[in-house]
């Protein structure tokens, strides 16, 4: 029974961490039509910027709640304002353009940081579920992805800004027409979206650690989720991570770590074999 | 000169570079800048493969490098359990090109589009680079070759003249043979697209609505480009291993997908001499870069010596201000002068296919 339970954790945890990575990169595919292959090294950066922020003597949880978020969304704007604006429309050269992002991400990084791990201990003690022992930060993390998910959700669903949002990924020129403008409303979609992504990296950080490579780990499993998910930002993200997230830590727990990653790749690929358009193009059509 | 006149020329003096290049080079430089030069060839044939299945298919593979660590490790494992090395060759080229096979079929005859099959291949790769990675234990092992995991497998034997299995491949034959294998890649390519085959993918890739409609089985014929690109990486791979007599989960890397994916785009999409000339180029760049790193200088230095940085700010440069490539670029401006001077020049341009096409959602 404990066990159960301490399994049942585990496996939320996974789906959490899963939507977590993956819902600032279901922001800016989902609505903009961008593949942003330097979506691991937002992630990373977000690490960074919450370890040094702790070092600089500033509280744990401002750095990964306030501070990482703002940073990664700075630096997603200004790549939005220099990079990718020339690029919409033209979705292979996003791709590779946000490639070369990546490479040079990493190198900064390596030749700022260095080529180490950095981490910083989680916060939170441990909790006792009979006989087992887990870290209260797990629980953390499965908190966070639901106010991420339910944060998203509201304003999208019910602000002035989500609707505006909705409006010009639809229709561009029609809202341009309306009067919005629509290079302010995608600068300001990948800001969010990178800024989200910031807070995952963040939230991640004292779990995993930070190393200027870590973006690879974190790169394919978010983009399997979100093509697996499909076209609805939310549902997709939800139920990908919660089918992903699920094979996963239960092939982690039969197996090994490493044969549960690669059962979670098999298992996007197959996914994506039988339902191209991902698991909104044919179930929950109608959701955000 | 028509069209064709100037194809001939651009054949010859590709022939005559080349051959000129296997005969003289180990005559006038050293040893190891032999060697140096044979792993760029080989690798040369590796954006061969790219660019044949990108370039002139259409098809945005990002996991060019699981066939050639495929074909790496396929030959690494056989030439330890058969020893003759000959079997050991054709299965490092069938083994990738079934491979390719199967992903292709999932891919093409699932109509999944373009963006999805980048990520898929992407998927594929680091799929294959956790499991390698992680077969370190001596529990792993394929008959008598031990996958090593992270430790690669070292000591791999050399190719040997077919049947006779001590008289294996010096360097200085690895370097003729890379040459030679390059060559007749390249000709070979040549050949192909100039052939019906070769049309109808350049149809595809321009419309593939239109070649539809026409009757052609697009699902077919990019599985079939899919799978020729599959084999020749696998075979550069089985070179790669001849080469440094050492294959580890590294070529399997996301940083050596990146690579090829740079030489062509660098080298120009579209043209079989721009990914080689490409290939070589950032090759080359990326040793002098390494070859200066500052003992303990300023922190410039130390940014331009870093491989990744230089690579990813020359993809984004290139991407962004010529997206055509090197070669298609410096031929379009070649053009342009040469008809201000001779305003009686025909136009060439409309005979050249256009690399550039409109992107699908």
């Amino acid at each position: 029974m404990d066990l159960l339970a301490l399994l049942a954790i585990q496996v939320l945890y996974a789906v959490a961490g899963l939507a977590l990575i993956s819902v600032g990169l279901a922001i800016i595919f989902g609505m903009m039509r961008v593949i942003n292959l330097a979506h691991g090294e937002f992630l990373m950066l977000g690490g960074y910027a919450a370890i040094v922020a702790t070092s600089h003597g500033i509280n744990i949880w401002v750095a990964i709640l306030v501070v990482a978020p703002i940073v990664v969304g700075a630096i997603g704007i200004l790549v939005e304002r220099t990079i990718i604006r020339f690029l919409y429309g033209r979705m292979i050269d996003t791709m590779l353009a946000t490639w070369g992002l990546s490479l040079l991400l990493v190198g900064l990084t390596t030749a700022v940081f260095g080529n180490t791990t950095v981490g910083i201990s989680a916060p939170l003690g441990s909790i006792q579920i009979g006989a087992y022992r887990t870290s209260a930060y797990t629980l953390f993390v499965i908190a966070v992805a639901i106010a991420v998910l339910a944060g998203i959700f509201a304003v999208l669903r019910w602000t002035r800004l989500g609707l505006i949002a909705r409006g010009t990924m639809q229709n561009a020129s029609m809202a341009a027409a309306l009067g919005v403008n629509p290079p302010r409303v995608y600068a300001v979609t990948f800001g969010i979206g990178a800024a989200l992504t910031g807070l995952a990296g963040a939230v991640l950080a004292p779990v995993s650690g930070v190393f200027p490579t870590i973006g690879v780990a974190y790169v394919a499993k978010s983009f399997i989720t979100v093509i697996g998910g499909g076209a609805a930002v939310l549902s997709g993200t939800v139920s990908a991570s919660a089918l992903f997230g699920t094979i996963n830590q239960i092939a982690t727990f039969v197996t090994t770590p490493v044969f549960g990653e690669v059962a979670l790749l098999a298992a996007a690929i197959v996914l994506i074999r039988i339902l191209p358009q991902g698991i909104t193009g044919r179930f929950f059509r109608r959701s955000l | 000169m028509t069209a064709r006149a100037w194809n001939i020329v651009g054949l010859v003096v590709v022939a005559v570079v080349g051959l000129g290049f296997l005969v003289l080079t180990p005559r006038l430089v050293e040893l190891d800048t032999v060697l140096e030069l044979t792993v760029y060839l080989i690798m040369a044939i590796l954006a061969l493969s790219l660019a044949l299945i990108w370039g002139y298919g259409g098809i945005l593979c990002f996991g060019q490098s699981a066939f050639f660590g495929l074909g790496a490790y396929t030959y690494a494992i056989a030439v330890f359990n058969i020893g003759e090395s000959t079997v050991p060759l054709l299965l490092a080229i069938a083994l990738p090109a079934a491979f390719a096979s199967l992903l292709g079929y999932f891919v093409f005859y699932g109509r999944i589009s373009d963006v999805y099959l980048g990520v898929i291949t992407l998927t594929v790769t680091l799929i294959l680079f956790n499991s390698i990675n992680s077969t370190a234990g001596p529990e792993f092992h394929i008959g008598s070759a031990r996958l090593g995991g992270f430790n690669g497998i070292p000591g791999i034997p050399p190719l040997n003249i077919p049947g006779n299995r001590s008289a294996v491949i010096d360097l200085e034959g690895m370097f003729y043979l890379a040459t030679a294998s390059l060559l007749i890649v390249y000709f070979g390519l040549r050949l192909l697209l100039v052939s019906r085959f070769g049309r109808v993918i350049v149809g595809i890739r321009e419309n593939e609505q239109r070649a539809e409609l026409l009757g052609y089985d697009s699902r077919a014929y990019k599985l079939a480009t899919f799978t020729i690109g599959g084999a020749l990486a696998g075979f550069a791979g089985c070179l790669f291993a001849n080469w440094g007599s050492f294959v580890s989960p590294t070529i399997f890397g996301l940083s050596q997908s990146a690579q090829i994916i740079i030489w062509v785009i660098v080298g120009g999409r579209g043209t079989l001499i721009g990914p080689i000339i490409g290939c070589i180029g950032i090759q080359w760049l990326g040793t002098a870069l390494g070859a200066n790193q500052p003992s303990g200088s300023g922190s410039w230095a130390n940014i331009f010596s870093n491989v990744p940085l230089v690579l990813g700010a020359i993809l984004i440069a290139f991407v962004l201000l010529v997206p055509k490539g090197l070669v298609p670029t410096l031929a379009d401006w070649g053009l342009r002068i040469l008809r201000t001077r001779l305003p009686a020049l025909p136009q060439r341009g409309a005979d050249r296919v256009e690399s550039e096409r409109p992107e699908r959602a």
